[in-house]
């Protein structure tokens, strides 16, 4: 199991790496306090007066579109700011178990982070009695998000050695995955253009998606639309990386 | 241990390597010599596998860098140009990864660190992160990442930069130690570094090698090799010039100042020739010439070095 170590090593490095730096206590603290400032100020928690956290899941498709790019952005334009690219590709690992171990390692923290926001849980279930499978579905689909939104900053940071520049890209590319199939703009959409294509955008958005795992259904479409969206972005990391040293 | 063959890198239109061939052995240290941007970082970066080249060849301990390029970089330690480190991490968790990610674990993991850390010094900053490292101590811990396993081979892209001289004069030594039972290259624009540490010599102008050989060899292609140099107390040195005339192709005053006249006559051969010294030296007796010191001259590697990688206009102004 070489492959496996190796990613193991890269993935203990590069949560350390969060860990060690003030980065890692920013990114949580502000996390939790957004995800609560939206979930029981802007979003009415208590005055809905029904045991669900719709009100918490309906945020994070815009809170992880600024707070995953920041948490991503440094991934590989720091390697290459550094030098030490060079040194970690000039190791006996493979570029691929490189790409893997830093997107799983960061992937992992964001995961850290949602599983932080649990007191809301535990909220709602002292409040009333809600339908837990539901609240499953929602991390599930939630995590699926933030990994998607990461794969895109994973990619954006191999393009460049400017973090500003990776993470503004990044939200660019993801707003644009919110907007496709956000409603207001599907509906304004819909005036001058077919509904197919209307449609046919819409699908490509992770709006879409993510609402289906927020009423509780983990379709495997949905979940194969993450996956590839992840698959997809990683694969162009490799393929940016392999682009650098190709000169 | 090492085989490059018709090596070629291109950036766009610019070739930075252009058909490099050259071998290593074990046993052997190359110092791989050149003025800034000649390509030296670049053939470097092809061996250890971090570019690809655009053509020709290069294997490692009989691997292909480019076919199979994990069993020939678990032969190669490795320090990249300006020693670069993980900023936010201690040296002692850098070296750990680094043995990681060589598949060292438990015992041999712990012996290997604690190796490299002496041999390196690292002892007094082992628990500093490395963004606090001053710039010999940041050098040296990418030194210590590179020899971690104990590889067979080590590519050393200007390991003494940034060092000062005791430093300098540690790591070349340790280099010339390590080099009797690896295969080592190492690049550096200090031209003495290469005589002290060095069993071969390459030196490559514009990406291609223009000179390979013996440190020896190499100053025996100076201009001032092989000629006789004397200092001769009381006695004009035009006069000592026109005597000289007969056994040498031409002499040069070097200085002449309160009655002491240094000259330098050349053989009428180029290269060493040990008759030429005796010949000047039976000349000074004849003549009764007061010698201060008479002794040949082995040659200059700054000369060659200067003589090979000037462009030739600056050496027609010069």
């Amino acid at each position: 199991m070489g492959a496996w170590n190796n990613i193991k090593a890269i993935m203990k490095r590069e949560l350390g790496g969060y860990f060690t730096s003030p980065v890692a206590y920013v990114f949580l603290v502000i996390f939790l306090l957004l995800t609560g400032f939206f979930t029981f100020t802007v979003g009415n928690f208590f005055e809905r007066g029904e045991a669900s956290l719709v009100s918490f899941f309906t945020w994070h498709p815009w809170l992880y579109l600024f707070l995953v790019p920041a948490a991503g952005m440094r991934l590989w334009s720091e390697e290459r700011r550094l030098g030490t690219l060079e040194l970690l590709l000039t190791m006996p690992i493979t570029t691929w178990q490189a790409i893997v171990g830093k997107f799983l390692a960061s992937w992992l923290f964001l995961g850290i982070a949602l599983a932080l926001t649990f007191p809301v849980w535990i909220t709602v279930n002292w409040l009333g009695s809600p339908d837990n499978g539901v609240i499953f579905a929602g991390y599930v689909g939630s995590l699926m998000l933030a990994g998607s939104y990461l794969a895109i900053s994973c990619m954006t940071s191999a393009m460049t050695r400017n973090q500003v520049i990776s993470f503004i890209v990044s939200v660019m590319l993801c707003l644009f995955l919110i907007l496709a199939g956000f409603t207001p703009v599907t509906d304004l959409l819909v005036r001058w253009a077919n509904p197919a294509v209307v449609q046919t955008i819409a699908s490509f958005s992770v709006m879409t998606h993510f609402e289906s795992f927020q009423r509780g259904v983990i379709d495997l479409r949905d979940v194969m639309f993450f996956a590839s969206l992840m698959g997809f972005a990683l694969f162009t990391t490799g393929v940016v990386i392999r682009g650098h040293r190709a000169g | 241990m090492i085989k490059v063959e018709n090596l070629v890198k291109s950036f766009g239109a610019k070739r930075a390597v252009d058909d490099v061939s050259f071998s290593v052995e074990r046993g052997e240290v190359l110092g791989f010599l050149g003025p800034n941007g000649a390509g030296k970082s670049t053939t470097m970066r092809i061996i250890t596998g971090f570019y690809p080249p655009t053509s020709g060849r290069v294997t490692v301990g009989g691997f292909d860098i480019v076919e199979d390029p994990l069993p020939a970089k678990r032969l190669i330690g490795y320090l990249p140009e300006n020693a670069p480190g993980y900023a936010d991490m201690t040296v002692f968790g850098f070296l750990a990864f680094a043995a990681d990610l060589r598949g060292l674990s438990g015992d041999a993991k712990k012996k290997a660190i604690h190796r490299s850390v002496e041999t390196c010094m690292l002892e007094g900053v082992l628990y500093q992160t490395i963004d606090t490292l001053s710039k010999g101590y940041k050098h040296r811990t990418c030194l210590a990442q590179s020899i971690i396993h104990d590889p067979d081979i080590l590519i050393l892209d200007e390991p003494t930069d940034g060092l000062d001289p005791n430093q300098k004069h540690e790591v070349r030594g340790l280099i010339k130690r390590m080099g009797e039972k690896k295969a080592i290259v190492f690049s550096t624009h200090i031209l003495e570094e290469v005589e002290a540490a060095c069993s071969r010599v390459i030196i490559i102008d514009r990406g291609r090698v223009v000179a390979n050989g013996t440190p020896q060899e190499l100053k025996a292609r100076s201009e001032t090799a092989g000629a006789v140099h004397l200092s001769v107390r009381g006695t004009a040195a035009a006069a000592i010039m026109e005597k000289l005339a007969a056994v040498s192709a031409r002499s040069e005053v070097l200085s002449e100042q309160g009655g002491l006249a240094v000259v330098r006559a050349y053989p009428q051969t180029r290269g060493g020739n040990a008759a030429f010294v005796g010949s000047v030296a039976e000349l000074a007796q004849r003549e009764q010439w007061k010698l201060d010191e008479i002794h040949v001259e082995e040659g200059r590697m700054d000369d060659v070095f200067r003589s090979i990688t000037l462009p030739d206009t600056i050496k027609r102004a010069a």
